[in-house]
């Protein structure tokens, strides 16, 4: 146990939590996707946090291969959601 | 006595970045912020890169860092020139 | 160093990551708030280093910050080009949650239950006694990975089912991104500053990405940093004006986006053929086979990214091909641009190329 797994992990579920409640409750959709990447975010520093295990100790890879997959289906995910609002704006202004 | 010119190095280095982030708080408008920031942030990362590869022990470290830094330059270079001149645009045009 | 004197800056880290996070959700103006979040991908970047998760840094300066950032803001730039009729703004307003307050402190409860659970989860896990097992599985195994970075050997060899079906989770992405709709129509040239710029930055980035793809079998890097690295090269050409940015065109480009799922099932049934698991590399090939994979990844996952950054399927190019390289050449600049002086052929150019000088005389 380290005051710096602590220290990462604490903020990092803080993140989350602001991150999913700007995601759900803003009114602007650019808002709401920063707002869900925010959360991905705060979830990979507990990640981290949990596969740190020292400065002198090598860490777990195994949380690392999870959030480097996490990171590019995030912004996958990401691109997919702004096509959709590019899309539904564009049929909010033929209507 | 590499440890200490390469740790002063750094300092400097340092220095330089609280210049230009007291001058990016500080400065009235955009184009000496501008100003400021690249300038000190530019000379500022040049001596953290020469304090670093003082340090080093292989060739191929220093040479990363030099491109590190010409990467910098470049960049720095070119967005505060982008952001200068679309600020100016919009000056002149509204 | 020891875990006590690197404690001042955790604690820088950890106050920007908040203060950061906290800013770019507060605000109400979006290019201001994908800035501060793209500031927050970079100080999460350094934070994963000291963290020792250097591979994991790299893939959120490149992927997290800097291509997210780029998606976002184009988004913010062209929804500031296109601004929304009253009406539209008036019946999205409507919806405000600003309107009930119940349900506003009805999220944040649960939000606060959420970061509860979560905390309780993380003191649990470090709690406990440390979890070896894993870590002790994976440089045990790690002879016979073909690789000896640990990170790579996860991904492509231990847990490389997880991979594939990353890769599809990719292609089904981009797939989803072409049924919505066209490409974005492409950019001015940014003038001769940011052309020079290109020129000597794109051949650097593209070199990097082979480094990082090479590299990442023993040092951190692989085919994901390589991807997004090769994708940025092509959205600094796009970004620069250009047309041709690298994305091959037709049915090559087909092949190219299907190459990391297509090269990952091939290798498997293979292997099958051979007598081995799906997947089930035999150590003395492992480091051939899980290069190959990767090199097929990084082509597939920078043309997802960067057809991601286009926000739709490419225009057919039929009448630039017959132009040939004038097409491919920048725009002078310096004086206003005419719509025929923008090369494009794509249908729409000229009335976005319309849109454009509008814009710019208006503000």
């Amino acid at each position: 146990m380290l005051t710096a797994q602590w220290l990462y992990g604490m903020s990092g579920c803080l993140i989350a939590a602001l991150g999913l409640r700007t995601a759900l409750l803003h009114a602007c959709l650019l808002h709401r996707l920063i707002g869900i990447n925010l959360t991905g975010a705060g979830v990979f520093m507990v990640l981290i946090a949990v596969a740190y295990r020292g400065a002198g100790m090598p860490p777990d890879p195994v949380p690392h291969a999870l959030v480097l997959t996490g990171i590019v289906v995030a912004v996958s995910a990401t691109a997919l959601a702004l096509a959709l609002a590019r899309r539904l704006t564009a049929e909010q202004i033929n209507d | 006595m590499i440890d200490v010119l390469s740790a002063l190095l750094v300092l400097a280095g340092v220095g330089f970045y609280l210049t230009g982030s007291i001058g990016l708080l500080r400065l009235p408008d955009l184009y000496s912020r501008l100003h400021a920031l690249t300038k000190a942030d530019n000379l500022g990362l040049g001596l953290l890169v020469a304090g670093l590869a003082l340090h080093s022990q292989e060739l191929l470290t220093v040479l990363k860092l030099l491109l590190i830094w010409l990467a910098v330059l470049a960049a720095s270079a070119a967005s505060a020139h982008l952001i200068a001149r679309h600020a100016r645009r919009q000056e002149t045009t509204s | 160093m020891s875990d006590t004197s690197l404690l001042v800056l955790d604690g820088l880290l950890v106050i920007s990551l908040v203060t950061l996070a906290w800013t770019a959700l507060a605000g109400s103006d979006a290019r201001r708030s994908v800035i501060l979040f793209m500031a927050f991908g970079l100080v999460l970047a350094a934070a994963w280093v000291r963290l020792l998760a250097p591979d994991v840094a790299l893939a959120e300066a490149a992927i997290g910050a800097g291509l997210a950032g780029a998606l976002l803001l184009a988004a913010v730039r062209e929804q500031s080009r296109q601004p929304l009729p009253a009406r539209i703004v008036s019946k999205r307003s409507h919806n405000k949650p600003g309107v009930n307050i119940a349900l506003q402190w009805a999220v944040s409860v649960l939000c606060a239950v959420l970061a509860g659970t979560l905390a309780w989860a993380l003191a649990h896990a470090l709690n406990s006694a440390p979890q070896n097992a894993l870590p002790r599985a994976v440089s045990a195994n790690l002879e016979a990975s073909g690789v000896s970075n640990p990170v790579t050997a996860v991904l492509l060899n231990f847990r490389a089912y997880d991979t594939l079906l990353e890769l599809a989770v990719l292609l089904t992405a981009v797939l989803g991104i072409f049924a919505l709709g066209p490409a974005r129509p492409g950019y001015q040239s940014a003038g001769p500053v940011f052309d020079g710029l290109a020129r000597w930055l794109v051949p650097v980035l593209i070199l990097t990405a082979g480094y990082l793809l090479w590299v990442g079998a023993h040092a951190p890097g692989g085919a994901f940093q390589a991807g997004a690295t090769l994708a940025a090269a092509s959205v600094v050409l796009r970004l620069a004006g250009r047309h041709q940015i690298g994305l091959p065109q037709g049915p090559a480009l087909r092949v190219v986006m299907a190459a990391g799922v297509g090269m990952f099932v091939l290798v498997g049934l293979g292997l099958l053929v051979a007598g081995r698991p799906f997947l089930g590399y035999p150590p003395p090939w492992a480091g051939g086979l899980i290069l190959m994979i990767e090199s097929a990844a990084t082509l597939a996952i920078a043309a997802t990214l960067v057809l991601a950054f286009l926000g739709g399927q490419p225009r057919p190019l039929a009448v630039r091909v017959a132009r040939g390289r004038i097409a491919a050449t920048p725009i002078p600049t310096g004086k206003p641009v005419s719509p025929e002086g923008i090369r494009s052929t794509e249908p729409h150019a000229a009335e976005a190329c319309h849109r454009i000088q509008e814009t710019q005389k208006r503000c």
